[in-house]
């Protein structure tokens, strides 16, 4: 009995940190923010060579055949980073067509979307909700409707489609009647788009209405994993702030005030790391707890996260309101993990319920 | 990461459970016994099977077995459910022991360890003076050591405060100003173990705002203590008390705590009325229970982290330095919502802690009790402090600076 990650895992987790302190300067970062196109596809590349596409998908077509709690990491640390890489969507999709593919759809695939050569994204909300069980875009082989909020749109190869039923589809790029419009997302480093379908050719995942659930529960982990490692980096830079930042003839971080904030931020944050980490491990290996886990997580730090940037910002005082400094692309990170998937409230509801309560 | 139950530990659950069956509650002759033997009877049983007071060493009165937290967590489970006594309560246990374990001499672990671990004798705090609360490194209390007629000894004059339950203890430690020259305040402190039965020590319990009588004042006028009852150097009881400290930092028990409490508070949720429907089936309700459920299963596998980390010689980092504001936080937030539930009943003063037949107004001493967790043993504010001090390396306040 252990609550510990191994040597694998911490390692998975360094490699990825240590790739983005080195590609991702503050200045490329600011770069990708404000670019017109969200999409840095050297970046990206870099990313995928670590082999953070791959670590989810079974061994047998391309994958390492590693667990939720791997990919949680690694969401982890690109929330640290405010990475500017569509890891989030790329993953899940993968995940979609690994467990609701048929054999051939996976062969044809995994191997592609595992060396990361191949981009994908997926498209949870439409006008019924966010959840597989509000997907309202009915389920024909040409789709007639539209799909709201989904990343990387604009460069994805395929998007998985959630369906009426919890059904799941695959739309390939270029594919015919395929409208992708830019929404202005507010996190410029995870761009929203909506799809127009106008009777877009869409190929069926067999078992999607099978796993669209338990699909759904993993992008609620990943979203937690982002929001915690997004989180700690706005107080770790709230706390090196206090430590160099000059007024009155001392560093700021003497006054006690400041001190209490930022004790009062690290407790909010700092203990709930084990929320995700046991909202990933029951997902693999406690399937009754899985739902309920992976609902808490989501609600939790995502609602703490986005309260902690909040904090950070007022912590650091003129300087964090600026665009220039980048706390605020930390503070959009978590606006989008809050909303994403459901707000913390919906979720908090679900687990009242999955509790049993 | 594994948090399952091997075969392993269902094998031990089932000896716990056999143990219990035979020795809770007691059967025959013992069962005519007061509560009191019975509870010291079962104890020792207990810990010769390996399952209580796990951390202490065998010479010293305990079943030293090698830290598992899920083994813990079993024994814990199955006690409670049939009610069984666990370790002797009080602060002798949590902070006396470890720290005589850690800095005490041969003959002070040999006298006092394994008489308090069975609950032989019971140990008053002598830390807190009224003028040195958080600022306790700035106490007053004398000890002069001086040639006896028994041999040395030290001569205590002062005042105490906050010591838990002293009226009912046999014993003391304190810390004590011994070294009053001491370049700093901190260098000038001897931790002393102190017989309370003498005629120079008067103790007064203080009635808190829960009606209860859970602390004492504790007056010393030439009170004695043989000068080899000091634990440590002289002028080293600031280090002393320190010690003990990093113990109570890795305890599981407050995570814990804060679960259980949790769950009386769904209990308190689920048969409480409400617009003609139980509390819990409010949405409202759900939301903040589930507000708090983040926060308390964040604690409790927060405290399997570091536990985990612990037992492989890694730091946790700064979240050791959290562990009691987290909890004190969850207190208060489960009084907060204890309140809301129970309505009107908030107007109503409860019985004192442990009188039976108590209504829901019992969770108002939840609610003031809150308090009393937030305020002992370093205030929430202390806590910030050291949480940014020690934590995360921000410079110590002006006023603290020079110890």
């Amino acid at each position: 009995m252990n609550f510990l990650l191994s040597d694998d895992q911490t390692e998975v987790q360094s490699a990825v940190r240590r790739y983005f302190d080195k590609a991702l300067p503050s200045s490329r970062l600011h770069r990708c923010f404000d670019a017109e196109a969200g999409f840095d596809t050297e970046l990206w590349r870099g990313f995928a060579q670590i082999g953070v596409t791959a670590i989810a998908l079974p061994e047998d077509h391309g994958g390492l055949g590693l667990k939720l709690i791997d990919l949680a990491l690694v969401a982890e640390a690109v929330g640290a980073a405010a990475a500017p890489v569509p890891f989030l969507g790329h993953a899940l999709a993968s995940l979609a067509i690994a467990w609701a593919g048929s054999e051939e759809q996976k062969s044809r695939w995994l191997p592609a979307l595992a060396e990361g050569s191949v981009l994908a994204t997926i498209a949870f909300a439409d006008a019924g909700g966010w959840q597989p069980e509000q997907w309202s875009l009915a389920s024909a082989d040409r789709l007639l409707g539209s799909k709201r909020h989904v990343f990387a749109a604009d460069v994805a190869d395929l998007i998985v489609v959630g369906l009426a039923g919890g059904e799941l589809a695959v739309i390939e790029r270029n594919a015919a009647g395929l409208v992708v419009a830019d929404e202005g997302g507010i996190d410029r480093t995870r761009r929203l788009f909506t799809l127009t379908l106008e009777g877009t050719p869409a190929e069926r995942l067999p078992e999607g209405a099978v796993q669209s659930a338990r699909l759904r529960d993993a992008a609620l982990v990943l979203l937690a994993a982002d929001a915690y490692g997004g989180a700690k980096r706005c107080l770790d830079l709230a706390v090196e702030y206090a430590k160099t930042r000059q007024q009155f003839g001392q560093v700021i971080g003497r006054f006690q005030a400041l001190k209490h904030q930022l004790a009062n931020m690290a407790v909010e944050i700092e203990p709930a790391r084990g929320l995700y980490w046991f909202a990933a491990y029951a997902f693999d290996d406690v399937q009754d707890r899985a739902a309920h886990s992976a609902a808490l997580a989501k609600a939790h730090l995502t609602d703490r996260a986005l309260q902690l940037a909040r904090d950070a910002v007022e912590a650091h005082g003129g300087i964090g309101y600026t665009w220039e400094y980048e706390l605020h692309i930390w503070l959009k990170r978590a606006m989008l993990d809050y909303a994403w998937l459901g707000a913390p409230q919906e979720h908090r509801a679900r687990a009242a319920d999955l509790a049993g309560w | 990461m594994d948090l399952s139950y091997s075969t392993e530990y269902e094998t031990f659950r089932g000896e716990v459970r056999a143990f219990l069956a035979e020795h809770w509650p007691p059967k025959g002759d013992e069962a005519a016994l007061k509560k009191r033997e019975q509870e010291s009877r079962f104890r020792r049983r207990a810990t010769e099977a390996g399952y209580l007071n796990r951390s202490i060493p065998k010479r010293y009165g305990g079943s030293e077995q090698a830290p598992d937290l899920l083994r813990a967590g079993i024994i814990r489970e199955e006690f409670n459910r049939v009610r069984a006594p666990m370790e002797v309560a009080g602060l002798g246990m949590m902070m006396l022991v470890p720290t005589l374990l850690e800095c005490g001499a041969e003959w002070q672990k040999e006298q006092f360890v394994a008489r308090t671990v069975s609950g032989e004798i019971f140990w008053g705090q002598g830390y807190s003076e009224p003028n040195s609360g958080s600022d306790l490194a700035s106490l007053r209390t004398r000890g002069e050591l001086i040639d006896g007629a028994n041999g040395p000894e030290w001569i205590i004059n002062g005042q105490k405060i906050w010591s838990t339950f002293a009226q009912y203890a046999h014993y003391m430690f304190a810390l004590v100003r011994t070294e009053p020259d001491a370049p700093t305040k901190h260098a000038g402190i001897s931790y002393l173990l102190i017989d309370l039965k003498q005629p120079g020590i008067t103790v007064r319990p203080l009635k808190q705002m829960t009606g209860g009588e859970e602390f004492c004042e504790v007056f010393f006028s030439d009170a004695r203590t043989p000068a080899h009852w000091i634990v440590g150097a002289r002028g080293e009881g600031w280090k002393v008390s320190k010690a003990t400290l990093k113990h109570e930092r890795s305890s599981v028990g407050g995570a814990a705590a804060s679960r259980d409490l949790f769950l009386k508070l769904l209990e308190l949720a689920r048969r409480t009325p409400r617009n003609g429907k139980p509390a819990i089936a409010d949405p409202l309700i759900r939301d903040r229970l589930v507000q708090l459920q983040g926060s308390v299963e964040s604690h409790l596998y927060s405290s399997y982290r570091q536990l985990s980390m612990a037992g492989r010689g890694q730091d946790p980092g700064p979240v050791t330095l959290m562990n009691k504001l987290v909890s004190t936080n969850i207190g208060h937030d489960i009084a907060r919502l204890a309140r809301d539930i129970i309505g009107d009943d908030l107007m109503i003063a409860p019985q004192a802690e442990g009188a039976g037949g108590a209504g829901p107004e019992k969770w108002n001493n939840q609610f003031m009790g809150a308090l009393g967790v937030a305020i002992a043993a370093g205030t929430s504010n202390i806590q910030r402090n050291v949480i940014a001090e020690r934590g995360y390396g921000l410079p110590r306040d002006p006023a603290t600076d020079k110890t």
